[in-house]
């Protein structure tokens, strides 16, 4: 379904290139991983032999709220169609870290960004960036459902209207993406009902076919299965392995099990405050393949984490 | 928990009975006071209800919407021209003050940063709008007609003067629509590449619909009794044709029920009791439109 070489011009694309997934396949960057920096290697934050393709990367990203800075120095690669989980503590910086990747944080008033956050070898984050055809290739899922009081065919048909996507058959899109969320048997007889009558973690499914609808190349999950029951939260992490053979996801989760079933890779995250005031600072640990970090850590707070004695 | 029921010897203390319920002669005092005010309030309504009912009786007939007024025959005379008048007036003053106010509280609550000055400066100057005496906007609107060229007893003055008049409230009741619409359906939105305006007409504006409709309605169904800014226009209270357009002459409801009312002959009081009767009516069908759409809406959510 998703093309892995997408074209990287975004700024280019902005407005008037309705279908950004009619791009050469042969235009691909593996830019990012040259540009990682010697300490991040030696600290074992980025392998440079193991790495598949990096979709995103990001160097010595910080983000600030205002004066407060959230996040310091994050750097870490995002590999093609793997799926990789950002664990730690509460308020060290996950959300803040994913909601930067497509520039969700752009919303917040004060947030600032620095270092680079780079897609396919592009600065996300350059001038001449749109940030609308930021969003439309990296999608993102919420914490909590969020449909938009709307049948559940709108809230699917919603995304290709409004980017512009050439669709033959518009019908044919919302089946195919309530398909791809696994979400189509149970719902295709009620297609003009509210989406609001539809369970928890079938309006959970339904916000991630309304994403892969719009045919991101990277779709974001902040804590996707904190509002669900262990069912529910089963038939996503089976719908994620599933998509992970046409997307990128990176996930945002509480629940160490999830990350060490569903993760080909994991980042820990924690905040410690900083020596001058009282602010805690989050920043990366250590960012490994998830069977290292959860049978042999690099890090003691990783250990003390994932085992439980803190966070 | 062995520990727990080790500790608690005997049954558990009774809960304490209340000590301010409804039987205290205070609070039975206090309860009585609000019942008299409300019964006052409603007594006097009811009384002036009931006259007017009384005294328009009479004339609540035919030839009240088909009669134009008249000087000399109070008998046959009629609110056709006052009718007309209010609906041209309001259908103008609806076209103005609904896509100003959405648009200028779209702006204040979607776009601008809070700390724009411009942001604020328009701000204040909603608030100073609404805190402006309903005489002044009338002053405004002559002077406006005036400076344009046109004559200030048409339908468009009216229009402008009752707008502006209605335009605060139309804003602050865009705005509180607003910001009821939750920012997580903004954040979906956003997230799956459409720009802020989509965003806003597709999904912030038809959601706060419902809250708009209420306020502006209310708004309109208030400028719909609203005499005193008319009457600077001047001129409105002796209209014998049916206004047919924009630059059309007038007269409204509210004018012409004034005019009557201060004449001496018994017939003209008994018309401006019943066209009271008919105001009344449009305004409470209006209020009542705005209760309907505001609870079909709360009932979908
Ligand atoms: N909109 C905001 N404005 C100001 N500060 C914020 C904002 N959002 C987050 N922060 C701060 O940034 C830090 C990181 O928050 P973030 O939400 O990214 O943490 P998190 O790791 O996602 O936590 P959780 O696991 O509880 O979701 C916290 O100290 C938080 O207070
Ligand atoms: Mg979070």
């Amino acid at each position: 379904m998703s093309d892995p070489g997408h074209p990287v011009d975004l700024s280019a694309l902005a407005a008037d290139d309705p279908n950004p997934h009619a791009g050469d396949p042969t235009v691909n960057t593996t830019a990012t991983v040259t540009t990682r920096t010697p300490e991040a290697i030696q600290a074992g934050r980025i392998d440079p032999v193991e790495r598949p393709r990096a979709v995103l990367g990001c160097t010595d990203v910080s983000v600030y709220y205002g004066d407060f800075r959230a996040v310091n120095e994050v750097t870490m690669d995002i590999g093609v169609h793997e799926i990789t989980a950002l664990i730690g503590p509460s308020g060290c910086g996950k959300s803040t870290v994913l909601r930067s990747l497509n520039r969700m944080n752009d919303l917040i008033p004060g947030t600032r960004v620095t270092g680079t956050i780079s897609y396919h070898g592009q600065d996300i984050y350059a001038k001449d960036v749109d940030p609308i055809e930021v969003r439309r290739r990296i999608g993102m899922v919420f914490q909590k459902p969020n449909p938009f009081p709307k049948s559940i065919y709108d809230n699917v048909a919603y995304g290709p209207k409004v980017t512009g996507m050439k669709t033959s058959n518009m019908d044919d899109v919302v089946e195919e993406s309530l398909r791809g969320a696994a979400l189509w048997d149970e719902v295709k007889d009620k297609l003009k009902q509210s989406a609001y009558g539809l369970s928890g973690g079938q309006q959970q499914r339904l916000c991630i076919a309304r994403t892969i609808a719009v045919k991101p190349e990277v779709i974001l999950m902040d804590e996707p299965c904190s509002a669900l029951d262990p069912i529910a939260t089963a038939r996503i992490e089976d719908l994620m392995m599933e998509l992970k053979k046409d997307y990128t996801i990176v996930i945002v989760t509480h629940n160490m099990q999830q990350a060490a079933r569903v993760a080909d890779r994991t980042a820990f995250f924690t905040a410690e405050a900083a020596e001058g005031n009282g602010d805690r600072t989050g920043h990366l640990v250590e960012f490994d393949l998830t069977s290292k970090i959860f049978s042999n850590p690099g890090d003691n707070r990783t250990e003390d984490y994932i085992s439980g004695r803190f966070g | 928990m062995t520990a727990l029921t080790a500790d608690r010897v005997g049954p558990p203390k009774p809960l304490a009975t209340a000590a301010h319920g409804e039987k205290g002669l205070r609070s039975m005092a206090f309860l009585i006071a609000l019942w008299l005010c409300l019964a006052f309030g409603i007594l006097v309504l009811a009384v002036l209800l009931v006259t007017t009912f009384l005294d328009g009786r009479e004339r609540m007939d035919s030839g009240l919407f088909t009669n134009y007024t008249s000087q000399i025959a109070p008998e046959t005379a009629g609110a056709r021209a006052a009718i007309l008048g209010t609906a041209w007036v309001i259908l103008t003053t609806a076209l103005m003050a609904i896509p100003i106010g959405v648009a200028a509280a779209s702006y204040l609550e979607e776009f601008a940063s809070r700390t724009s000055r411009f942001a604020r400066f328009v701000e204040l100057n909603v608030q100073n709008l609404a805190a402006v005496p309903a005489i002044i906007y009338g002053m405004l609107a002559a002077a406006a007609a005036v400076a344009v060229g046109i004559p200030r007893n048409t339908v468009i003055a009216g229009g402008i003067a009752l707008a502006l008049l209605i335009l605060p409230v139309v804003i602050v009741a865009t705005r509180e629509a607003l910001r009821a619409v939750p920012q997580e359906i903004r954040q979906a939105s956003l997230a799956l590449g459409a720009s802020p305006m989509q965003t806003l007409s597709r999904q912030t504006l038809p959601a706060a619909v419902p809250g708009i409709a209420t306020g502006t309605i209310l708004a309109l169904s208030r400028a719909m009794g609203e005499a005193a800014p008319l009457l600077l226009l001047g001129g409105l209270v002796f209209v014998k044709f049916d206004p047919n357009g924009f630059l059309s002459g007038f007269t409204t409801m509210p004018i012409q029920i004034f005019d009557w009312a201060a004449r001496s002959q018994v017939e003209f009081q008994q018309l401006a009791a019943s066209a009271s009767i008919l105001l009344l009516v449009l305004v409470i069908v209006l209020n009542g439109l705005a209760i309907v759409i505001r609870n079909k809406y709360s009932a979908a959510r």
